[in-house]
């Protein structure tokens, strides 16, 4: 389904992606995991069109990617979900799910999905009207998935969709992505926790430093010493 | 001297200068909340909107609501077509580049209309049905005075429906909190930033020809110092705040007329400086100004 090769990001001067190359197949959650700074929300960025690479391609069945406008690349089905939830504070919650939906036709599946949403987050349908700045962080996180949802995503690019949430809301986020998956959404997954996204994944790239350094299906990685000993806890 | 009466009409003239700096300042927060631009050449596009529609006039003999109309349409894709040619090309580039470039289209607009136009003041001539005075309720005010508030009013309430019901005004409001992430909403951001500056330029041209209808008269300056003062007034607001640019607008529209009707001769010319003492005051006590929330990291 997506095919990146050889993927080469810079900011400025520094050299964040030194040749990026993954594979995701339809229907599997793939997980990134490594460090802080290892250049994970670099590769999301640049697979949603934010960042341009330098060098290197990013096909999504079969087409390249690497030139369009971030706002197509949504409107094929790659739906960016971003670190630190960045839910639009000042509009609405059902603003918010509103406007990721605006660039779609199929007005009754729009319809459908927002009752899927709420039906996923009831708190989001008791909290309609409310600014999303008014929401907690869970709140929010779920909001922030929601708004994903109404894009109607094909490949759901997920960062860190835990990070700073209690136990409970963790264990309803990662719910949600595995009910995603059974209704059909390819998921790559960021997640410093990399327990709870090898658990999940099928697959999973390691990397570090702007480099994919082990790659494979999730168990055999959380069995490596090497992996265990870096990103597990020993 | 200080009757019921003479504070009346000056309330008359508050609402009047207060509803032209409101439409101003409309136009220049909405495209500062998305661009951080601060939009230099906005006061000029209330010049040419005057001139637009002192020739549909004067020229094509055109009725004064339609000459306001064909203003607004002529400036906002005037409007459009600059943000095109001269900012897209800076997205990405530093704040202050797009500033520098809104001062040199500025000098161009206001250069241009004095080479081709010459710098020779004209007259704007009223229809005697808007130059005519109705005596009500113990006042006396011309009928442009009247239209001048009906219509900005009639214009914010339409933007504030605009801003609020439609799908690209919520874009335009997402857009001015993060354009990074409303592009990752499947939105083409290119298109609600032209969206913003046609309504900014509409806005700015529909205060030019009502300024120009109360005053009388049209040079290539003439948005100059109301553009300027309605700068302070969205500043005073809280920039980037659609409601704070109106209510700016009338606040200052009030504190000058009535600092000029209340003050005595000799002090009355310092209005201007009044202005920006205010500004400073307000500054002071609210450095986001009134309504304005602070800047969230846009990083």
């Amino acid at each position: 389904m997506l095919s990146v090769q050889n993927l080469h990001v810079y900011y400025g001067h520094i050299h964040a992606l030194k040749g990026i190359s993954l594979e995701i197949n339809a229907g599997e959650i793939v997980a990134l995991i490594g460090s802080n700074g290892a250049g994970k929300t670099t590769t999301l960025a640049t697979l949603s069109g934010l960042l341009r690479p330098r060098e290197g391609h990013i096909h999504f069945e079969g087409r390249d990617l690497t030139r369009l406008p971030v706002y197509q690349i949504v409107q094929l089905g790659i739906v960016h979900c971003p670190e630190g939830r960045q839910v639009f504070t000042r509009l609405s919650v059902t603003e918010n799910l509103r406007l990721a939906a605006s660039h779609r036709t199929d007005h009754t599946n729009v319809a459908r999905d927002l009752e899927h949403v709420h039906h996923l987050f009831p708190i989001l349908a008791k909290r309609r009207n409310q600014p999303a700045g008014t929401l907690s962080g869970g709140e929010q996180q779920m909001l922030a998935i929601g708004r994903a949802i109404m894009s109607r995503p094909r490949l759901l690019l997920l960062d860190e969709p835990s990070l700073g949430l209690a136990p409970m809301i963790v264990e309803m986020i990662f719910g949600v992505i595995a009910s995603l998956r059974r209704d059909g959404v390819t998921i790559l997954l960021v997640e410093q926790n990399a327990y709870r996204a090898l658990q999940l994944a099928d697959r999973a790239y390691v990397m570090e430093t702007g480099h994919i350094k082990a790659s494979g299906p999730s168990r055999a990685l959380a069995d490596d010493p090497a992996v265990k000993a870096a990103y597990l806890g020993g | 001297m200080v009757t019921p009466s003479y504070i009346a009409q000056q309330l008359i003239n508050a609402l009047n200068i207060g509803s032209i700096y409101a439409l101003v300042a409309i136009g220049l927060t909405v495209v500062y909340g998305i661009l951080r631009l601060i939009n230099f050449a906005h006061g000029d596009m209330m010049t040419i909107g005057a001139y637009v529609a002192l020739t549909a006039v004067t020229a094509l003999a055109m009725p004064a609501v339609a000459a306001l109309l064909v203003a607004m349409l002529v400036v906002s894709a005037l409007g459009v077509l600059i943000e095109r040619l001269a900012y897209r090309p800076l997205r990405g580039a530093p704040e202050v580049a797009m500033l520098i470039t809104s001062l040199a289209i500025s000098s161009l607009i206001e250069n241009g209309a004095t080479m081709t136009l010459t710098a020779q003041p004209r007259p704007v001539r009223l229809a005697a049905e808007l130059t005519q005075r109705v005596n009500a309720l113990g006042l006396s005010f011309a009928v442009m005075d009247v239209l001048i508030i009906v219509l900005a009013v009639g214009l914010m309430i339409a933007l504030t429906l605009f801003v609020r019901r439609t799908t690209l005004g919520i874009a335009m409001r997402a857009c001015s909190e993060n354009v990074r992430i409303t592009q990752l909403m499947g939105i083409n951001v290119n298109r609600v930033i032209a969206v913003a500056f046609a309504i900014s330029a509409g806005l700015a041209a529909a205060a030019g020809v009502l300024w120009t209808g109360k005053f009388g008269i049209v040079d290539p300056f003439t948005g100059f110092l109301p553009g300027l003062k309605a700068f302070v007034a969205a500043v005073i607001g809280g920039i980037g705040n659609i409601p704070g640019a109106m209510l700016g607008g009338y606040l200052l529209g009030f504190a000058e007329v009535f600092f000029v009707a209340f003050m005595p001769p000799e002090v009355s010319g310092y209005r201007d400086a009044f202005v920006f003492v205010l500004l400073l005051v307000v500054l002071l006590v609210r450095p986001t100004g009134l309504l304005g929330a602070h800047e969230v990291n846009r990083a």
